[in-house]
């Protein structure tokens, strides 16, 4: 059995990973971060350390806040250990991960997993062809590598992530073709009933209204209540397909950049066996936690958007409360002590989820870009379309496991992090029963590549 | 080469550390790419716009999601298959190569010969 080698494990380096392992270290606590990448900052603030002035200006102040905290996490004392790919977290707290072409592993007293949230799939016609990116790609792009569309580009879909991008754009002086919103007027209605939750997030809305004032000025086309997306092209993109205020529009391009929110990243906590729960206001599973974060799992504790969609202020606090819970467990600070610097987190906490209802109602991703029409491929490593998985259900498959033995679905190199969504509202769709019913895929590990040389080839 | 470029790198600012191309080797051929990023965007920005075929159909598949999630990025690089390229950092005389088709396995030398001589007999 091999021996402790620290109080407290963090997967993932985003503002929960990052503000978690203030936390813990602070307490005294013998803290290692691990991060697939070479500096810290997970999604939202990737490569916040070496960016310029001029970077800092185009992609804006959120952005930049991330930079104090960057700073507090190298500073704190926590081991940072960077290009390290975890392939699984054991329910006994070893963490493996694949750094520098060998295997390697340590084992904690507490385990908080802070891997973030990944795109929601955007499954219509053509979604699979060169050219399509997410918009957190294109963000990505931007951030790590000063890499911008050459040719006007088109946005397509929902969601505060995409009208920020534009934003960007615009003050990077890059041509968007145009903005095509999925939102229509059913959303503004539904998401009225949420607006004392906004208003009380007014920091939030103002942002949003100023965000969207400034692409108007920038001359950007937005085409509203967008529907019946599709994507031409044989070999690449070629064009965009779109219903809009009762006009078909065909916009010629040669990239499209879909997006239409974000969904908790949770392979590790479905690899775990944790309790999951379908949410049916955005819209996928959460994983079942304490107000710490713990899982159903004793010593491992969730923190960020991967518990649920909060955005990276909400992810930032929920890590400092899962590093002070962790520090607890471990004997570093009484009850009274955590429950004390707990109290302002959690009233924090309150504040900045109070917009969320209102974001979630206004921006929730359309059925048919769900759940789409049979020809639309929705397990795209193993190009499994719509119509093949109701194939599957009317000879008797009940949920996406049979959905894998039935025809490889889910059993793609990705490990349905594009498809599974998909595939749980598809089968529950074709059923007539909730997704709760339904479930997810079986996650095994390993949770990334390795192969048989790099596992005999232990560090 | 593609002719269509999809993106670009913004204008280095001046001042930053280090060089702003590698060249590396990208289906035998040497092409100069952005450095200091990881190899799909270094690809992407040089006019790249396909990186593998589908094993499934042949269909032509791009990087997606750029940050590790899709695995639609799956190149060669340095001899490796199927690794995820917009995880890999860039680096000057890097071999990578399109991922055509699904993964061959090569065969032991014994099984090679009694295959060869299956087909002699007919």
């Amino acid at each position: 059995m091999a021996e402790i080698d620290v109080d407290i494990a963090i997967i993932g380096a985003g503002p929960a990973g990052m503000a978690a392992a203030v936390a813990a270290t602070g307490t005294g606590a013998r803290v290692a971060l691990l991060d697939e990448q070479e500096a810290c900052g997970g999604q939202i603030y990737r490569g916040i350390q070496r960016a310029t002035p001029e970077r800092l200006r185009i992609l804006g102040p959120d952005y930049a806040a991330g930079r104090a905290l960057a700073d507090r996490f190298a500073a704190s004392g926590a081991q940072h250990i960077t290009g390290a790919a975890v392939w699984q977290v054991t329910r006994e707290h070893t963490v493996h991960y694949l750094r520098n072409g060998s295997v390697a592993s340590l084992r904690a007293h507490q385990v908080i997993l802070c891997t973030g949230a990944m795109e929601r799939p955007f499954p219509i016609p053509g979604w699979t062809l060169p050219g399509v990116l997410t918009a957190g790609a294109a963000q990505i792009l931007l951030k790590s590598a000063d890499v911008v569309p050459a040719e006007p580009v088109v946005l397509a879909g929902c969601g505060p992530l995409l009208y920020l991008l534009g934003w960007q754009y615009v003050r990077a002086g890059v041509p968007i073709r145009a903005i095509v919103d999925t939102t229509g007027g059913a959303d503004y209605q539904r998401a009225l009933a949420h607006l004392g939750g906004a208003l009380a997030g007014w920091r939030y809305l103002k942002k949003g209204l100023a965000l969207m004032r400034a692409l108007k000025r920038g001359g950007v086309p937005f085409y509203k209540g967008a529907s019946g997306l599709s994507i031409e092209g044989d070999d690449a993109v070629q064009a965009l397909h779109f219903t809009s205020r009762g006009q078909a529009h065909r916009l010629a391009t040669h990239a499209v950049l879909l997006h239409q929110g974000v969904v908790p990243n949770t392979q590790f906590s479905w690899a775990l066996r944790a309790a999951h729960r379908w949410d049916d206001t955005q819209l996928c599973w959460q994983p079942v936690v304490d107000e710490w974060g713990t899982l159903d799992v004793p010593g491992i504790l969730v923190a960020g958007d991967g518990r649920g969609i909060g955005g990276a202020v909400a992810a930032a606090l929920q890590g400092e409360l899962a590093g002070l819970a962790a520090a607890h467990n471990l004997g570093k600070l009484d009850a009274a002590q955590r429950d004390r610097r707990a109290a302002p987190l959690r009233a924090a906490l309150r504040s900045h989820l109070g917009i969320r209802p209102f974001l979630d109602a206004l921006y929730r991703p359309k059925a048919a870009n769900r759940v789409p029409a049979d020809d639309v491929v929705v397990c795209r490593c193993e190009e499994v379309t719509a119509g093949d998985i109701r194939g599957f259900v009317a000879l008797g498959c009940s949920g996406p496991n049979q959905a894998k033995s039935f025809g490889r679905c889910g059993m793609g190199p990705c490990q349905g992090r594009q498809c599974g969504l998909t595939v749980t509202e598809l089968i529950a769709d074709a059923r007539g029963v909730p997704p709760q019913e339904v479930g997810y895929y079986r996650i095994r590990p390993p949770i990334k590549p390795i192969t048989l040389g790099e596992l005999a080839n232990e560090a | 080469m593609p002719t269509d470029r999809l993106f670009k790198r913004l204008a280095a600012p001046a001042g930053s550390p280090g060089a702003d191309t590698v060249t590396i080797e990208f289906n035998g051929a040497a092409l100069e790419v952005p450095a200091r990023c990881s190899v799909a965007a270094a690809l992407l920005a040089s006019g790249v716009t396909r990186v593998r075929n589908s094993p499934v159909s042949g269909a032509p598949r791009a990087p997606y999601c750029m940050m590790g999630a899709c695995f639609e990025c799956l190149m060669e690089i340095d001899g490796q298959p199927s690794r995820q390229s917009c995880l890999v950092t860039v680096r000057a005389g890097m071999r990578v190569r399109t991922q055509d088709g699904a993964r061959t396995l090569p065969l032991p030398p014994a099984v090679q010969t009694g295959r060869a001589a299956e087909v002699e007999h007919g």
